[in-house]
């Protein structure tokens, strides 16, 4: 029997009210982040992937209507009192976001923002703390760290300061770090430097990493176990291998056929999913994904289908039963 | 689908299309663009493109790649003479478009149209969809009567995959996909020779993505037209483009058709940017594990002696410090590395 997971979401919902009814950005999302693994969460626009991310730390916006349960360890992080959960931000888990300018104080040098974690969670002496942040400049890759330390978020490049925010995220070695579309902003070169670095991160500190993504190739690259995220819900979650030689939702499917490749033939035409996401003031009562799905039947546009396993590890939230492939022939 | 657009001059017919004997519609000749830029209470200059040249022939897409600050944007707009360039010849429909001014520029403009990266801030907010496609028919060709300029837009709406029920909304009423559409349509509708695409999928969800792709390919081949397609995403520019030219710091480092880049680039920065590019699928993903390229691109403002690529080339040596490498002919491409012949196949 393993260990419980750390963090055990059940039941998530994240909603905000609006003009015509509450919007709901996360609707009933179960979700484990194990101990050490690296769990990818894609999903487009609007999926609430980002969402989901901000209310594990109690992020999301003041208005927000919050209901169920994250449960980390013995705590529940849904209830706790600001003072709390400030034990828990940043020390135990922590977080990267995808703008590293705007998430970096331009007034304070890197040193600072380095080590006021330390000194606010392990009330560190300012030559220990210094002393750490140095080392943990050195662990990300940053050359020179004393002279780093110096410098304003500004004098760095993008991916500098992307590397600066991972140092302050990991510098008092979290249980597990979340990750919102921390390669977006960046070049392509520099995306492959930040993904090694958090596979290396991860197998010398054992942190868990949770990584927000819209990009299913960033997932095939580096995650262990895959959760997909369409309007509010995850409509299939797998280990990475069996997710894209398995898909066993119309969803993922269709994203992953519907992505130009750098290493297969040329196709002439992409497979492609029909229509647009649906607005979430408005969703259909049925599965979310019906009115764009290829598969659907008469009981789609009824019944939101539960999150169900379907073979050990691998979940799915779909009426179809049996195999997919109907995209894979109208590849040319 | 059947598109109701006037017909286009037949490829060959020359003195319609502005295109030479050889099919060659625009060439560029070393282009340079520079930026006057205020650095410690003084000015610099930027040199944002430098000596860039290439052609462009009729119902071709070419690509332009490269990461951001690399000059690919700026090549774009000097070419639309929305920046200044401080050198070159771009020769198109046998005038240098690069020396057009007043009346003459005006009525160029018809002849390249551009697509831009957000759709929904390239549309006027105040103006319905009708009267956005409907404007450049007015400026441009104002022989026409409102009926047939009616069928026109019309026609073009149906080729883009809009219905004339869209005539009478607004920008806000479009979803970021469909927004794309209507900016096509609308640089379609006066029939240019030559379309700039500026990261025109960059903005899109994934999902949407492939329908705009699948689109503006369509297009392409159906009506013969001739792209300039402005990316940072290679598998992208795989899938849409013929040709693809590879920038680095304002300058080329490659250009070659898109099979032969993909299969057997010949530039050291050509194959960093390959092998940085994520492949959806984990298996390939994780057999082809290298070391990334290290560094990122130095500023434009101090970019390197020789060739600019050499501080974060894993090639380099000491004649690339002192020599520019010019661009050859080595394989299937024409590459701007001393070391060309020794990246493998």
């Amino acid at each position: 029997m393993s260990a419980p997971p750390p963090l055990r979401i059940r039941g998530l919902s994240v909603g905000y009210p609006s003009d015509h009814g509450s919007i709901q950005a996360v609707r009933a999302v179960d979700l484990d982040v194990e101990a050490g693994e690296f769990l990818g969460i894609v999903g487009e626009s609007g999926s609430g992937k980002t969402q989901l991310l901000l209310s594990i730390l109690g992020l999301s916006a003041p208005h927000a209507l919050l209901a169920g349960s994250i449960r980390y360890r013995e705590q529940e992080l849904l209830r706790l009192r600001t003072s709390a959960l400030n034990q828990v931000r940043g020390n135990r888990i922590s977080m990267v976001f995808q703008d590293p300018m705007t998430a970096l104080n331009p007034y304070l040098r890197i040193g600072r923002q380095i080590t006021e974690v330390l000194r606010v969670h392990r009330n560190a002496s300012a030559r220990d703390a210094e002393r750490r942040a140095i080392e943990m400049l050195e662990a990300v890759h940053i050359p020179e760290g004393a002279r780093r330390m110096r410098q304003y978020p500004h004098e760095l490049s993008g991916g500098m300061r992307q590397r600066v925010m991972i140092a302050m995220a990991l510098i008092a070695e979290p249980e597990i770090l979340l990750a919102d579309e921390p390669s977006t902003a960046l070049d392509v070169t520099v995306q492959a430097q930040i993904l090694s670095l958090f596979q290396e991160l991860r197998a010398r500190t054992g942190t868990a990493i949770v990584l927000v993504t819209h990009d299913l190739g960033v997932i095939a690259e580096v995650a262990d176990r895959v959760a997909v995220m369409y309007a509010g819900r995850i409509m299939e979650q797998a280990p990475v291998h069996e997710l894209f030689a398995h898909p066993r939702h119309p969803y993922t499917e269709a994203l992953q056929q519907s992505i130009p490749r750098i290493d297969a033939p040329r196709p002439t035409h992409l497979a492609s999913i029909g229509g647009t996401p649906p607005n979430p003031a408005a969703l259909p009562a049925g599965c979310a994904f019906a009115p764009r799905c290829i598969y659907r039947m008469p009981v789609c546009e009824s019944v939101a289908p539960p999150l169900v396993e379907t073979e050990p590890g691998h979940w799915k939230a779909c009426h179809h039963e049996g195999a997919l492939g109907k995209l894979r022939g109208e590849v040319a | 689908m059947n598109l109701q657009l006037p017909v286009r001059a037949a490829p060959g017919d020359t003195a319609a299309t502005g295109a030479d004997a050889a099919g060659v519609l625009l060439t560029v000749n070393e282009l340079s663009v520079n930026y006057r830029v205020t650095y410690r209470r003084g000015h610099m200059l930027l040199r944002a493109v430098n000596c860039v040249s290439f052609d462009l022939s009729r119902g071709e897409t070419l690509g332009l790649v490269g990461e951001s600050g690399s000059g690919k944007s700026t090549i774009a707009r000097a070419l639309l003479r929305l920046v200044p360039a401080a050198s070159g010849v771009a020769r198109f429909r046998g005038t240098d478009l690069l020396q057009l001014s007043g009346a003459r520029l005006q009525a160029m403009r018809r002849h390249l149209q551009l697509i831009f990266q957000d759709p929904l801030a390239s549309l006027d907010p105040r103006m319905n969809i009708g009267d956005i496609l409907d404007e450049p028919l007015r400026v441009f060709e104002p022989q026409l009567s409102r009926p047939q300029r009616l069928q026109r837009v019309l026609a073009v709406t149906c080729a883009v995959g809009l219905g004339s029920e869209h005539l009478h909304r607004f920008a806000h009423e479009f979803s970021g996909g469909q927004a794309q559409r209507i900016g096509i349509a609308r640089a379609l509708i006066i029939n240019p020779d030559l379309i700039v695409c500026d990261e025109p999928l960059s903005a899109l969800d994934v999902s949407i993505k492939s329908q705009i792709s699948n689109l503006l390919k369509d297009l392409q081949r159906q009506l013969h037209l001739s792209l300039l397609f402005i990316s940072h995403d290679l598998a992208a520019v795989r899938f849409s483009c013929d040709r693809v030219l590879v920038l680095y710091l304002g300058r080329v480092m490659e250009i070659a058709g898109c099979d032969a880049l993909f299969k057997s680039a010949r530039h050291p920065y050509t194959r960093a940017l390959i092998r940085a590019a994520p492949i959806p699928d984990p298996v390939a993903a994780r057999a082809r594990r290298t070391v990334p390229l290290e560094g990122e691109m130095p500023s434009p403002l101090f970019a390197p002696s020789g060739c600019v690529f050499r501080t974060r080339c894993p090639m380099a040596i000491d004649r690339c410090t002192h020599e520019i490498p010019l661009l050859r002919q080595v394989g299937d491409s024409q590459v701007a590395c001393h070391r060309a012949e020794e990246v493998g196949d």
